[in-house]
């Protein structure tokens, strides 16, 4: 298993040097991959426009989208934003992409939300099936790697057929392993070869616990009294950092992206003792 | 802190207990007497006993003294008792339980206020609703709480028959079936719940029956079990089991627990150990947090989880007693195996381990040799279909190419798919039947392997002139290489997929497969795909076909190949679209009859797939249970995959009687890979 770390586009107080900084520092560092989140109604950086500058100052790491709300962007403009990735930094980009889980950014997006499901097969199949009249690059196996998110089975059935893998949304590691378990089974409905790749996250607080669970209470204020759990399941130890790596990599995990909670250099340093 | 409990119950007891051990004050509000109760006894597992020890040692003490403990699971069918040993079972009768709680609480100094009716939510630092399923406390919308009946019918009672052992009773009745669920809880009583499905119990006349003429009509019903004994009431009335769940279990300071939060169906006997595991997790959250607020979510986020997966084990184990109907066909020891592996928790190599001589017997039944016998498992017992015999239960998909690979990895059957016309592919790489020799090639390769081969007779239809699957499922080629595509309506199968053309001539289509069937040469099992939203099982559903009046085409086919093919032959079968307005288990049932009645040796069950975008609900052995009801209702053996990955679970589906040829994934990481 591979760890990455994310880029903390979403956490307050952030600024344009500080987000360059911690880019160059993640690429000098013992992480795979660069990750970035996607809201909408947020004080956020755009996560294309985010990793464009990472591209910029990074020579090697990997860069993901973990996820990208897909039905917020058409089709094309999607696969225009992603080869611009790719152009500035080739071969680095996994695009993960999912519905999400707020109603307000579609409202925002003017997106339809009822029919999201629907949207994010029809792009992923429009990325997949070489449909673009410009020149892209090509998504999926040896091009930019396609994750898919979610949790039904509809979504696990999309990732079968369009992704690469399975980007999976968090959780302690048996929340992870059972995710995989039945991704691997949508991956077989679906008479895919092999298995899929398979990505997990995780939120880490380790250097001021209390304001990171601040952020993330804030973050997932949406989802009501579910934030709280969130906040509790940040990792605030080195300990905590390294059991959750060693129970996802039991869970037959490929990449971890683990996400800061604050825009602290710091943590990053501290996560790159762990890792290392 | 002061905390005021809602509710004397076990779970409001016990955190009382653990409270005052932290040095909070706690009041408990009880609306009964200190000695009233309802129910009869309570199981605990060996799990949540070491918990309680963990917690609080003079309590295990005394409840672990005043325990009935046993090992066995009767199983009383078809005149039979099959008995299962080497389990660990403890309960303690209801009032036992309660009066050791109340005691424990009093000297830890806790003020336990019985016959007290609370009306408003008291003032407290923290308020725990503790009052039951019907909690009065627990707002639906605040907690996000919902309330459903699960199960049948069932009535909770006691009984005077000294028991040894957990027993399940089975009793046909000129109305239906009725069954007990019954166990001991001190040396001279039981528990005895009776169960049956709604309608049953309406035909048996039980909906306006008083107390004693429903003890009189169990008691008949359940005569030669209790030898004499008396069923015993409390206030026993017939009830649908209410399933509680809430998506919240805390707002500001008010916490539910136990039966206020979560209920689980008593089929499998946890109610009273979540509740108190529940006060456990409580009281050590609070423990840990100065902040309620965290305290409060850190309980939640423990105990959800947990509470959700026996939510899920505790509704699939009242389905199985809802439909155990289906199964009075089966002989008492596969009756047994079947009931006993019901929660998917307990697997054939489980049951092994605890009672090896019943497996055994299960085993050498299973393999038809003489009772007892000593007998390779399920996986490794030969199936006769007609004059073939398949030398084990394990059915893998191939390619051409990788056919014997598939035996040498243990399968006795491969099967192997081919299109009954070049229009019929799927991806270029899918190869046509259009001669015999490349396939009686392809079998004796298989067969001087050791293993047997079918060919599946498919046409991709509206799912065909796509890329290969290593490249995804559905993705159309490039227009300059696609090919046109037929289906039963003009209807595009995902995003950008051409759309096909409706096809007219059937009769055409059929002689294809009359064809192709032909040239399966020496294939010694055929598969007919009516699955996977391909051409033929297009035609099943409305969701594809247009045409009603052609819907029943695809039996036609079936009958013409199976009028030109002498050896056996599965129908691969979507029995459920898993999509609004498609064919559903019922529909699927009902076809997968009609496939053995027209001389379908097996149906492999398949599910999904018609249209893009359905619901399927993916995990390990997903599509077992829809094996087991068209095996149980169609009468037709069936073959089922949907990520079965261990012999181990083939066993058990084998022994169980859910289906009858197991088709294994490959484990997701090759051996070679981990050595």
């Amino acid at each position: 298993m591979q760890v990455g770390i994310g880029l903390p586009t979403t956490v307050p107080g952030v600024t344009g040097t500080g987000l360059l900084d911690w880019a160059r520092a993640a690429d000098a560092g013992p992480f795979s991959t660069l990750g970035v989140l996607d809201r909408l109604r947020y004080d956020s950086v755009e996560p294309f426009a985010a990793l464009s500058a990472a591209a910029a100052v990074t020579t090697r790491i990997g860069l993901a989208t973990m996820i990208a709300i897909g039905p917020l962007r058409s089709p094309a403009l999607l696969a225009k934003q992603a080869a611009a990735i790719d152009a500035l930094a080739p071969g680095r980009l996994t695009l993960g992409l999912a519905v999400g889980a707020r109603r307000d950014d579609y409202a925002a997006a003017g997106a339809d939300h009822r029919t999201r499901g629907r949207a994010l097969s029809t792009q992923l199949a429009y990325l997949r099936g070489e449909i673009a009249e410009f020149p892209v690059p090509r998504f999926g196996g040896p091009g930019v790697g396609l994750l898919v998110g979610g949790s039904s089975g509809a979504a696990l059935a999309r990732m079968a057929r369009y992704g690469d893998g399975y980007a999976h949304g968090g959780g302690p590691p048996r929340a992870f392993a059972s995710a995989a378990a039945k991704a691997r089974a949508a991956w077989q409905d679906l008479g895919r070869p092999g298995s899929p790749w398979l990505w997990g996250q995780g939120y880490i607080a380790l250097t001021d616990a209390d304001r990171g669970r601040d952020y993330l209470r804030d973050y997932y204020a949406f989802t009501g009294p579910f934030a709280e759990r969130i906040a509790a399941g940040a990792l605030t130890t080195a300990r905590e950092v390294r059991d959750f790596i060693r129970g996802y990599a039991d869970a037959g995990c490929d990449e971890l992206i683990l996400f800061p909670s604050t825009a602290d250099p710091a943590e990053a340093e501290r996560l790159a003792e762990v890792v290392a | 802190m002061r905390t005021v409990v809602i509710g004397g119950g076990p779970a409001g007891l016990y955190l009382a207990i653990l409270l005052r051990k932290a040095g909070h004050a706690v009041t408990v509000l009880e609306r009964n007497a200190p000695d009233a109760t309802f129910g009869w006894g309570v199981v605990f597992s060996a799990g949540t006993l070491g918990a309680l020890r963990d917690a609080d040692v003079p309590t295990h003490q005394a409840i672990t003294d005043s325990f009935a403990r046993w090992s066995a699971v009767d199983i009383r069918f078809g005149g039979r008792l099959v008995r299962a040993g080497g389990n660990d079972f403890t309960a303690i009768a209801r009032t036992r339980l309660l009066a050791i709680l109340q005691e424990r609480a009093r000297d830890l100094g806790a003020d336990l206020r019985f016959g007290v009716e609370v009306d408003t939510l008291p003032d407290a630092d923290l308020v725990v609703a503790a009052d039951g399923a019907n909690s009065r406390f627990r707002d639906a919308r605040r907690f996000g709480a919902a309330v459903r009946p699960e199960g049948g019918k069932y009535v909770w009672f006691g009984t005077d028959l000294p028991l040894d052992a957990f027993t399940f009773s089975f009793r046909e009745t000129e109305h239906g079936l009725f069954q007990a669920h019954a166990y001991p809880f001190d040396e001279h009583r039981g528990t005895w719940i009776v169960e049956c499905a709604e309608p049953v119990w309406r035909r048996a006349g039980l909906d306006g029956v008083t107390e004693a003429e429903s003890i009189a009509f169990c008691e008949r019903v359940f005569a030669e079990d209790l030898a004499g004994h008396a069923l015993l009431s409390n206030r026993s009335r017939w009830l649908d089991f209410p399933r509680v769940s809430c998506k919240r279990w805390y707002d500001g300071n008010l916490v539910l627990i136990g039966d206020a939060a979560h209920t689980a169906h008593f089929s499998i006997g946890s109610g009273t150990k979540l509740a108190m595991e529940d006060a456990v997790a409580l009281a050590a959250a609070l423990e840990r947090n100065g902040d309620l607020t965290a305290a409060l979510a850190e309980y939640e986020g423990e105990r959800q989880p947990v509470v959700e997966r026996f939510q899920k084990a505790a509704g699939d184990s009242a389905a199985y007693f809802l439909r155990t109907a289906r199964y009075t066909g089966y002989r008492p020891i596969q009756f047994a195996v079947n009931l006993l592996t019901r929660s998917g928790r307990v697997s054939h190599a489980n049951l092994a381990a605890r009672d090896p001589d019943l497996v055994r017997v299960a085993d050498a039944a299973f393999a038809g040799a003489a009772p007892g016998a000593v007998v390779p498992p399920p996986v490794f017992t030969p199936l006769d279909l007609g004059a073939v015999r398949l030398p084990n239960r394990i059915v893998a998909d191939a390619s051409p190419g990788s056919a014997v690979d598939a035996v040498r990895a243990g399968a006795g059957l491969v099967a192997v798919a081919a299109a009954v016309s070049p229009e019929g592919r799927v991806c270029p790489e899918t190869p046509v039947l259009d001669s015999p020799e490349p396939w009686t090639k392809l079998a004796d390769a298989v067969h001087a392997a050791g293993g047997l081969l079918a060919v599946r007779l498919t046409h991709a239809g509206a799912r065909g002139a796509t890329r290969s699957p290593e490249w995804g499922a559905d993705i159309p080629l490039p227009p300059d290489q696609a090919w046109p595509l037929v289906a039963a309506s003009a209807l595009p199968y995902g995003p950008f997929s051409a759309v096909p053309t409706e096809l007219t001539d059937l009769d055409g289509l059929t002689a294809r497969f009359v064809a192709a069937a032909g040239h399966a040469g020496d294939a010694d099992v055929l598969e007919l795909d009516l699955a996977d939203g391909h051409l033929l099982a297009g035609f099943l559903s409305p969701l594809t076909n247009r045409r009603p009046e052609t819907r029943a085409f695809p039996l036609a086919v079936l009958d013409a190949v199976r009028a030109a093919w002498a050896g056996p032959l599965i129908v691969r079968l979507c029995v459920d679209d898993l999509a609004p307005g498609g064919l559903t288990a019922d529909d699927g049932v009902a076809v997968a009859r009609q496939a053995r009645e027209r001389g379908a040796d097996v149906v492999h069950v398949r599910a999904g797939h018609t249209v893009a975008e359905s619901r399927p609900d993916y995990g390990p052995g997903h599509l077992t249970a829809l094996s087991d009801r068209v095996r149980a209702e169609a009468g037709v053996r069936t073959l089922v995959g949907g990520y079965l990955t261990t012999a181990d679970e083939a066993n058990t589906v084998l022994a169980a009687g859910r289906a009858d040829l197991c088709a294994l994934s490959p484990r997701p990481t090759p051996l070679e890979e981990l050595g």
